[in-house]
């Protein structure tokens, strides 16, 4: 079996994976980095559970081979949440009953925190193109769309006090 | 749901890949954005021996304008051309079409000439890209050669491409009119059920000078309806002209279905969708309402 030597950044940490061809970068964080908050849910391509950042943007993990990622940096679900406790728009998932069996969160999730980070204080129609690759079959959705609204107001919010500070000064 | 086992290169240059592609013949499939090839591999739909990995040719990826053509390299992702402000401006009916291609991470890997070489019949861009009138460059170990779009596809899933050889380029005559671009799909991003891409140019009479229709999803390839564009050709793009437009798709043609839609429904549906497709093409070049 022929192996291939891949070194990348993953969650900020340089790693060097030994994989076979064939091994898809979601398989590759789960078995070789115990990285398994990584869901893998249809295998091809349709549900979106195992969407990582890519060099910050969104990808499917299963669709994308390891050894196609040397010298790039991979995000996983474990790298956007802080030592203990959930990040804001984690908790914004909890309090709005954004998940119910969890299995597609972290995926879900992934293309939110990209979103937000390209566009702070994205409306619904941006919430909902970012999410449209993310299959939930628990929650009808809302509930996700109501998390991450939630979370945009309040960077509106910040963005307001900020603004009038600085006008106030 | 595992591939089966092959061997992987990742060549540097366009040369390399060629001569790679030539060496293994059918052994070796290329591998673009894998948004396709990938779920094939998974269900082992396809079992090539050795994956050509075109990610790292940097050659292949871009979008520039030279003299009145827009070129885009067969590598560019979907998601910078539905970004590209030449695009939006000069091919305004790809950008159209690009946002009902996928969702965001697949467009992020998803590239224009993979999912035209992949010639799915229910994909958007190859339908796009027959009305377009676009020319197609292939290149092989003894050179290249420019096909027009609908010398391309070749039926289900097949094109005019053959083993060891590439789809490099996408060449797209700039010219000034309207378009649109509609479909019918379960959800948003789906693969179409019916789509259809229409453009119109009109004269200082506000009469057509220039028409094009064609249909996406209902056949093996692309549907060209050359009836309807000769119909509305010196014609006041009015509700009239394009219902005589509609009439004359070859619904004969409308070929395929599917548990979800039938190939009935697909009928029903697709002169609907062309006489809404045709109007939005005619108001976007500046026919009267």
């Amino acid at each position: 079996m022929k192996l291939f030597s891949v070194t990348l950044v993953v969650n900020g940490r340089a790693v060097t994976l030994r994989v076979e061809a064939r091994q898809s970068l979601a398989d590759a964080l789960r078995g070789e980095l115990g990285l398994t908050g990584t869901h893998l849910g249809c295998e091809h391509g349709v549900c979106g559970a195992c969407t990582v950042l890519l060099d910050g943007e969104p990808v499917r993990g299963c669709l994308l081979l390891a050894v196609q990622t040397e010298g790039t940096e991979v995000t996983t679900i474990e790298g956007i949440s802080p030592p203990a406790g959930l990040n804001e728009l984690q908790e914004s998932f909890r309090r709005h009953h954004a998940l119910q069996c969890g299995y597609c969160t972290p995926g879900m999730v992934l293309s939110l925190h990209a979103l937000l980070a390209r566009d702070p204080t994205a409306d619904e129609e941006a919430i909902r193109e970012a999410i449209s690759g993310n299959l939930c079959r628990c929650t009808g959705y809302l509930p996700i769309l109501q998390a991450a609204l939630h979370v945009a107001q309040s960077n509106r919010l910040k963005r307001a006090d900020t603004s009038s500070t600085q006008s106030s000064a | 749901m595992k591939p089966a086992p092959f061997d992987y290169a990742a060549p540097r240059t366009l040369d390399e890949a060629i001569d790679l592609l030539g060496r293994h013949g059918e052994d070796a499939r290329p591998l673009a954005g894998g948004q396709s090839l990938m779920p094939m591999l998974a269900l082992r739909l396809s079992r090539p021996s050795l994956l050509v990995d075109l990610n790292r040719v940097e050659s292949l990826s871009g979008i520039r304008i030279d003299d009145d053509e827009l070129r885009i390299g067969a590598m560019t992702r979907q998601a910078e051309a539905l970004e590209s402000a030449e695009i939006r401006r000069h091919v305004p009916l790809l950008a159209q079409a690009l946002a009902e291609v996928g969702h965001p991470p697949t467009r992020a890997r998803g590239t224009i000439g993979g999912s035209l070489a992949h010639a799915d019949p229910a994909a958007e861009l190859p339908a796009v890209i027959v009305a377009l009138g676009a020319k197609l460059v292939i290149r092989g170990a003894t050179g290249e050669r420019v096909l027009r779009a609908e010398e391309f596809f070749r039926g289900m899933f097949e094109t005019d491409v053959k083993a060891g050889e590439l789809l490099v380029e996408i060449r797209i005559p700039i010219q000034a009119q309207g378009s649109a671009f509609l479909e019918i799909a379960l959800r948003k991003g789906d693969f179409a059920i019916v789509s259809v891409a229409a453009s119109i140019a009109l004269g200082p009479d506000q009469r057509c000078v220039a028409a094009t229709l064609v249909l996406g999803g209902v056949g093996p390839m692309p549907v060209r309806c050359a009836d309807s564009e000769r119909r509305l050709i010196g014609h006041t793009p009015d509700a009239a002209a394009i219902s005589a437009a509609a009439e004359a798709i070859p619904i004969d043609r409308v070929e395929l279905g599917s548990r979800s839609a039938s190939r009935g429904y697909r009928r029903r549906v697709a002169p609907v969708l062309v006489k809404r497709a045709l109007a939005a093409a005619a108001g976007a070049a500046g026919a009267a309402p």
